[in-house]
C-alpha cells in the first residue's frame, strides 16, 4: 500500500493536472501535482527506513500486463535496497523541482501542462525503478523518454526546442533498439523475463553459446551487451551522448530533474540492477569500464570551452555519468549508485542554481554576457559554490566521498581497463574542477559583460526558488559523509541481495586499502584545477583567448563537441533521407508502378473515360453495377459447380 | 438451434441500407435521413456485436456461434462461425463504422444516400468475411467488400480518384483471379469448400505450393506486402476520410486474416516452405517503407506507408509459429486497426477545415487546437509503439517470437523502433508544433463535439489495451494454441507418410 502510493500519487497528480488543468488553473495544478509528489517523497523516506535500514524487501503485485506464449509480465511495485535508494533520489529531487518550478515558471501560461508532464515523468521513473521484470523496466524506460521528449519540446514555438526533443527521442530509441532485442534474447534464453527467475538461472548459462546474426557468442556477454546499448542511450554515454547537451533547450527545472538527477542515471541503475548478469560477463564489464572512462574524459574536454552555462553543466553530467559507469564496470556497483545518489543532489543544485542565475539575468544563458554580479545575488552565488565544491570532490562535501571511492575502486580493480579508467578519471577530475570554477568566475566575477538594462534587473530569486536550493545544498554537503559508511563501507550488507558481486571481483574491497597517493590524488588535482581556473579567469583573464588562438585546432575540436553531430548528420540523417527519397521515386514510382499497374492502367483508363461519360450523375448505375457484379459472381459459381 | 447471431449481425446493416434506399423527400431531407439511419443502424449493430464478446467462451479453441445451412451445392454450404482470432475483428468493424458515419457527417454532401448505403454494405461484407467458414462464402465477402470500396474512392474521392481506383482494382483483380482458380481446384479435388474440412484434407505438398502462391497473391496485395503495395498510398490519398479509415483499419487486416484462416491451416507444408519468402518481403517492407514514409509530403501518404511497415510486423509474427509471434501479430492487427483509423481521422479533421493534406501547409496547430494536439499525440505515440499504448504490446510480442526463430529477422524488424519514431515524430513536429505563422491557420477551430465523440473512444481503447491487453490476449490463447498444434500435427503427419513411403 505504502509503496503503491509512492508510485501512483504522481500519476494521479499528472492525470488531474493534465485533464482538468483547464479548470484548475495555474495555481490549482501546481498545488495538486506538487502536493502529491511531496507526499510521495515523504513516504519514500518511510520506505527507505523499512527497506534499506530494516531490510524488509517488499513486492506488491498490481495487475497482470502481458501473458503470451510463456512470457509473463505484471505491473508490480518491487522495493529492495537498491530501489529504496532510487525512490529517495527520485521523489525528493522531483518534489524539490516541483516547488522550484512554481517560482521559475510563474510567467508561463502553460503551467498545468508543465506540471502534468513533470509528475508523469516522476511516475514513469518510479515505474522503472520498482520493476520486477524487464518489460516494466522498459515501460518506465520509454515513459521517461517520452516525458523527456515532451519537456525538452515544452516551448513548442522554438524550432530549436522541437529539434532537440526529436533528437533526444530518436537517439534514445537507438539505445532502446538494443534494449528491446536484449529483452527478446533474455526471454529466448531463460524463458522468463522476471528479474528474480533470470538471476537465479544465470549461473547455469555461464560458458554457453547463443547464435546471434549468424555468429556464435557467449550467451551472457551477448545479452548484457545488447542491454548495455540501452543504458548507453539513456545515460548519454559516448556515441549516444549527442542528445543530452541539446536537451538543455527545455526549461531549467527539467534539466535538473530529468537530465541530471534521475532519468539519465537510469542506465547506471540498470547495470546495477542487472549486476547478477553483468558479473558473469567479463567482456561486457570491460566495455562498460572503457565506455564510462572515455565518456568521462570526452565530456570534460568539451565542457572546458562551452559558453552556455547550462551546456557546461550538461557536459559535466555526461562526464559524471561516465564515472558511475566505470565504477559499475569494475564491479563497484554500490560506488556507482552512491555517486548517482550524491550527484543527484549537487547536480540538481547546480542546475537550479544556474536557473536562478538565468532568471536573474532575464533569460540570458551565455556566460560571455554575464559576470560581476556575485554581490547582487549572494545566496545563489553561495549555493553555486556549494554545488561546485561537491562536484569537484572537495573534502567533506558529498562528491568527495563518492568520487574518491570510484577512483580508488578503478585503481583497485588491478585490470587494464581499470587502470585506464583510473588515469582518465583523475584527469577528468582536474578538468571538472577547472570548468566548474571557470563557470563560477565567468558568471559571478570580473567586470560584468551584461548590458545595462539586464544588469539593472538582476535580483535574487523568490523564496519558493531559493528554499528548494537550500534543501538540495544540505544534501550536497551531508549526503556523502552520512551515507558513505552504509553505501560503500567495509560491510556490504546494506545492499542485501539487490547488488551482486562475484567473489573474485574485489575492486571495492581493494579500494579501502588503496595507498595514500591514490586517496589524495583526486583532491590534489581538483585543487590544481581550481587554481588554474582562478589564474586564467581572475588573475590573467587575457590568457584563455590566447590559448584558444594558439591551439586553434584543438579548441575548435572541443568547441564543436568532437564533431559528433556533423558526423551523424552525414552518416545517418542525410543518408536516411536520401535512401528514403531513392526508394520512393526510383523504387515505388519508376520501377514498381511503371512496370506494374501503370502500363496496364493506361490502357484501362481509355475505356474508363468512355465509361464514366455514360455514368456521371447516375448513381443508380453504380448500384446496378454492384448488383450485377454480385449476380455475376454467384452465377459463375453455379456454372463452375456444374449445376 | 440458437438465434443465428452471426447472420443477424452480418446482414443487419443491409436492413438499414434498405431503409435509406426507400427514404423519400427532397435532397436535403433524404441526406439527413440517410445520415441518421446510418448512424442508428451502425450503432445498433455495434451494441449487438457486444453480445458476441459477452457470450464468448475464451477457454474454447474451436469455433463458436456456428451456423450451417445448405447453400449453393453439396460441399459449398453456408457456414459461419468465429473463434477468438476473428471475433475482435468483427468488433473492430462494428466500432469503426459508426465512427466513420460521424466522420462523414459534414464532409460528404453529394449523394449522401448512396454513400451511406455503400458504407453499410461494406460493413456487411467486413463482418461476413470474418465470420465465413466456407471458402466460397469467404471469397464472396472478400470480393464483395471491394465493390463498395471502389465506389467510395471512385465517387467521393479527391481529384485523382479514378487513377487510384483502377490501380487498386488492377492489383486486387490479379490476386482474386488466382485465388478463385485455387478455390475451384480445391472444390473439384475434394468436393468441398468448407474450411474446417479442407484443413483435414491433407493436400499433396506439390499442389500445396501452387495453391499457396495463388492465395498469397490475393492476400499479399490486400495486406499489402512489398512490392505489391503501391496501390495503398494512392488509394488512401484519394479516398475520403472514412474510406481511408475502413481501408486501413479493417480491409488491410483481411489479407493477414486470410493467411491465418486459410493458408496456414490448409496448406501447412507450403507455409513452411515459403516462410523465408514472407520474412524477406516483410523485413524489406519494414525498412523500405519506413524510409519512404520519412520523406512523404502528404500526411495521408505518410500514414499509408507507415501502415505497410506495421503490416510487415504482422506477417513476420504469423510465420514464426510461436504463440507470442502469432498473438503479437493479432495484437498488431487490432492495435493498428485503432491507431491507423485514428490517424486518418486526425488528418480528416484538419482536411475538412483546410482542404489540404500537405504537411507543409500546416504548422503550429497546437496553438489553436490543444485538444486535437493531445489526441494526435496519443495516436502518434501508439504508432511509434510506445509501451503503455496498444501499439507496443503486439510489436514487442512479434519481436519475441521472431527472435526465437531467427535473430536476423528480429534485429532488422527492430530497426522500426528507430525509424517509426523518426517519421512519426517528424510529422507531428511539422504539423502540430512550431509557431502558428500561416495566415490561413489563424482561425482554425479545435475539435467540435462530434469529433471528440469520434476520437475519444479510440484514445481510451488505445491506452486501455496498452496497459491491460489481457482481455484480447486471453481471446487469442486457445485458438492460437490450436492453430500451432494442428500445424505441427499436419507437418508431422506428412513427414510420417513420407517416411513410410521412403521405407517401402
Amino acid at each position: 500500500m505504502l509503496y503503491g502510493l509512492i508510485v501512483f500519487l504522481p500519476l494521479v497528480g499528472a492525470a488531474v493536472a493534465g485533464i482538468f488543468g483547464h479548470w484548475l488553473g495555474n495555481r490549482g495544478s501546481q498545488m495538486v501535482t506538487t502536493g502529491l509528489v511531496t507526499a510521495a517523497a515523504l513516504l519514500s523516506l518511510a520506505a527507505f527506513w523499512f527497506v534499506a535500514l530494516q531490510g524488509q524487501v517488499a513486492v506488491v503485485e498490481v495487475l497482470p500486463w502481458i501473458s503470451s506464449g510463456g512470457l509473463e509480465a505484471n505491473w508490480t511495485v518491487r522495493v529492495d535496497q537498491l530501489t529504496a535508494v532510487m525512490l529517495v533520489v527520485v521523489t525528493s529531487v522531483s518534489a524539490v523541482v516541483h516547488w522550484y518550478s512554481i517560482g521559475y515558471m510563474h510567467n508561463d501560461p502553460h503551467n498545468p501542462r508543465f506540471f502534468a508532464y513533470l509528475s508523469l515523468f516522476t511516475f514513469a521513473m518510479l515505474a522503472l525503478v520498482t520493476a520486477d521484470n524487464f518489460l516494466q523496466m522498459f515501460f518506465g524506460w520509454e515513459g521517461v523518454g517520452l516525458c523527456s521528449y515532451l519537456l525538452i519540446g515544452f516551448w513548442y514555438e522554438k524550432p530549436s526546442a522541437n529539434a532537440a526533443a526529436i533528437k533526444a527521442f530518436i537517439v534514445n530509441r537507438v539505445g532502446d533498439f538494443g534494449f528491446a532485442l536484449g529483452i527478446c534474447g533474455v526471454f529466448f534464453v531463460f524463458q522468463t523475463i522476471s528479474f528474480e527467475e533470470v538471476f537465479q538461472a544465470v549461473p547455469r548459462f555461464v560458458d554457453t553459446d547463443i547464435e546471434f546474426l549468424g555468429g556464435h557468442f557467449d550467451t551472457l556477454t551477448a545479452l548484457t551487451m545488447l542491454l548495455f546499448v540501452g543504458a548507453m542511450g539513456k545515460s548519454a554515454q559516448i556515441g549516444l551522448h549527442t542528445w543530452l547537451p541539446d536537451a538543455m533547450e527545455g526549461p531549467t527545472p527539467v534539466s535538473a530533474l530529468i537530465h541530471a538527477a534521475t532519468m539519465v542515471t537510469a542506465g547506471v541503475f540498470m547495470v546495477a540492477r542487472l549486476s547478477p548478469m553483468f558479473e558473469y560477463a567479463e567482456f561486457t564489464l570491460m566495455v562498460v569500464t572503457i565506455v564510462g572512462a572515455l565518456t568521462a574524459i570526452m565530456a570534460a574536454t568539451i565542457g572546458l570551452v562551452q559558453n552556455d552555462i547550462k551546456r557546461v553543466i550538461a557536459y559535466s553530467t555526461c562526464s559524471q555519468l561516465g564515472y558511475m559507469f566505470f565504477a559499475c564496470g569494475v564491479s563497484a556497483y554500490s560506488a556507482g549508485i552512491f555517486h548517482l545518489f550524491t550527484h543527484a543532489f549537487f547536480k540538481a543544485l547546480l542546475f537550479l542554481g544556474a536557473g536562478s542565475v538565468i532568471h536573474a539575468f532575464s533569460g540570458e544563458q551565455d556566460m560571455r554576457r554575464m559576470g560581476g554580479v556575485w554581490s547582487m545575488i549572494p545566496l545563489t552565488y553561495a549555493l553555486m559554490w556549494i554545488g561546485s565544491l561537491a562536484l569537484a570532490g572537495m573534502p567533506l562535501f558529498a562528491g568527495f566521498y563518492s568520487k574518491d571511492v570510484i577512483l580508488e575502486a578503478a585503481w583497485g580493480a588491478h585490470s587494464g581497463a581499470g587502470q585506464l579508467a583510473f588515469v582518465l578519471g583523475i584527469v577528468a577530475a582536474a578538468l571538472t574542477a577547472f570548468y566548474s570554477w571557470r563557470l563560477l568566475f565567468l558568471t559571478f566575477h570580473g567586470k560584468s559583460r551584461a548590458d545595462h538594462d539586464v544588469l539593472h534587473h538582476v535580483h535574487e530569486s523568490p523564496p519558493v526558488m531559493t528554499v528548494p536550493l537550500m534543501v538540495l545544498a544540505v544534501g550536497a554537503v551531508f549526503a556523502g559523509m552520512i551515507f558513505a559508511p552504509y553505501f560503500v563501507g567495509e560491510d556490504p550488507s546494506f545492499w542485501g541481495e539487490s547488488i551482486f558481486v562475484l567473489e573474485g571481483h574485489t575492486a571495492l574491497e581493494n579500494a579501502h586499502h588503496a595507498p595514500l597517493w591514490v586517496k589524495l590524488a583526486p583532491t590534489v588535482v581538483a585543487v590544481l584545477g581550481i587554481a588554474t581556473a582562478w589564474w586564467m579567469y581572475v588573475k590573467r583573464p587575457e590568457i584563455p583567448a590566447r590559448l584558444a588562438a594558439a591551439n586553434g585546432l584543438l579548441y575548435r575540436f572541443f568547441l564543436n563537441k568532437w564533431y559528433f553531430d556533423e558526423l551523424y548528420d552525414i552518416l545517418f540523417v542525410r543518408a536516411a533521407k536520401a535512401i528514403g527519397t531513392f526508394f520512393w521515386h526510383r523504387g515505388d514510382e519508376r520501377t514498381i508502378d511503371r512496370f506494374g499497374p501503370n502500363g496496364v492502367a493506361a490502357r484501362v483508363m481509355d475505356i474508363a473515360r468512355r465509361a464514366t461519360r455514360l455514368q456521371t450523375g447516375y448513381v443508380y448505375h453504380y448500384a446496378f453495377v454492384m448488383l450485377a457484379g454480385l449476380v455475376l459472381f454467384v452465377s459463375w459459381y453455379l456454372v463452375s459447380a456444374g449445376l | 438451434m440458437d438465434w443465428p447471431i452471426l447472420s443477424t449481425l452480418t446482414f443487419l446493416p443491409l436492413v438499414g441500407a434498405v431503409f435509406i434506399l426507400i427514404a423519400r423527400g427532397d435532397a436535403e431531407v433524404v441526406a439527413r435521413n440517410a445520415r441518421n439511419i446510418a448512424l442508428w443502424t451502425s450503432g445498433i449493430v455495434f451494441l449487438a456485436s457486444l453480445a458476441l464478446w459477452i457470450n464468448f467462451d475464451v477457454e474454447q479453441g474451436g469455433f463458436q456461434f456456428e451456423e450451417t445451412a445448405p447453400w449453393i451445392a453439396e460441399g459449398i454450404g453456408y457456414h459461419m462461425g468465429i473463434d477468438g482470432m476473428s471475433m475482435p475483428f468483427i468488433l473492430l468493424t462494428t466500432l469503426l463504422t459508426p465512427i466513420c458515419v460521424l466522420a462523414s457527417w459534414t464532409s460528404i454532401h453529394s449523394q449522401v444516400r448512396e454513400y451511406m448505403i455503400a458504407f453499410l454494405v461494406l460493413e456487411t461484407m467486413m463482418i461476413g468475411v470474418f465470420s465465413a467458414l466456407d471458402f466460397v462464402l469467404f471469397y464472396l465477402f472478400f470480393e464483395g467488400g471491394l465493390i463498395p470500396m471502389f465506389l467510395i474512392i471512385g465517387i467521393w474521392g479527391s481529384d485523382n480518384r479514378v487513377y487510384a481506383t483502377f490501380k487498386f482494382f488492377l492489383y486486387t483483380l490479379l490476386g482474386s483471379v488466382l485465388m478463385l482458380l485455387g478455390i475451384l481446384w480445391l472444390y473439384f479435388q475434394f468436393g468441398t469448400t468448407d474450411l474446417t474440412e479442407l484443413a483435414r484434407a491433407g493436400i499433396d505438398p506439390y499442389w500445396q505450393q501452387l495453391l499457396w502462391l495463388g492465395f498469397f497473391a490475393a492476400f499479399a496485395v490486400k495486406i499489402p506486402m512489398w512490392p505489391v503495395h503501391t496501390w495503398l498510398p494512392d488509394a488512401h490519398v484519394q479516398a475520403p476520410t472514412a474510406g481511408s479509415v475502413i481501408l486501413a483499419a479493417v480491409m488491410l487486416k483481411i489479407g493477414a486474416y486470410g493467411f491465418l484462416r486459410i493458408s496456414i491451416p490448409i496448406l501447412p507444408d507450403a507455409t513452411v516452405t515459403f516462410t523465408p519468402l514472407v520474412y524477406t518481403m516483410s523485413v524489406i517492407a519494414i525498412v523500405y517503407t519506413s524510409l519512404v514514409a520519412l520523406m512523404q509530403e502528404d500526411m495521408k501518404k505518410l500514414i499509408a506507408y507507415s501502415s505497410i511497415a506495421h503490416m510487415g510486423f504482422v506477417t513476420i509474427g504469423l510465420f514464426t509459429f510461436t504463440p507470442s509471434g502469432i498473438e503479437g501479430a493479432l495484437m498488431v492487427m487490432l492495435s493498428h486497426g485503432l491507431v491507423s483509423a485514428a490517424l486518418f481521422l486526425c488528418v480528416g479533421v484538419v482536411y475538412d477545415r483546410m482542404h489540404t493534406r500537405l504537411i507543409a501547409e500546416y504548422g503550429g496547430l497546437v496553438n489553436r487546437m490543444p485538444l486535437y494536439a493531445a489526441a494526435f499525440l496519443v495516436f502518434t505515440l501508439a504508432n511509434v509503439g510506445l509501451p503503455g499504448t496498444s501499439g507496443f504490446v503486439g510489436e514487442f510480442l512479434v519481436l519475441v517470437g521472431a527472435f526465437q526463430d531467427t535473430t536476423l529477422v528480429a534485429t532488422l524488424a527492430a530497426t522500426s523502433v528507430i525509424l517509426s519514431a523518426a517519421y512519426a515524430l517528424w510529422l507531428f513536429r511539422r504539423v502540430v508544433f512550431g509557431a502558428l505563422t500561416k495566415a490561413e491557420l489563424k482561425d482554425i477551430l479545435d475539435l467540435n463535439r462530434r469529433e471528440v465523440a469520434m476520437l475519444l473512444p479510440l484514445v481510451a481503447l488505445i491506452i486501455l489495451f496498452g496497459v491491460w491487453p489481457m482481455p484480447l490476449l486471453d481471446l487469442f490463447h486457445a485458438p492460437v494454441e490450436n492453430l500451432i498444434e494442428q500445424h505441427e500435427l499436419a507437418l508431422n503427419g506428412l513427414r510420417g507418410v513420407g517416411a513410410t513411403l521412403a521405407a517401402q
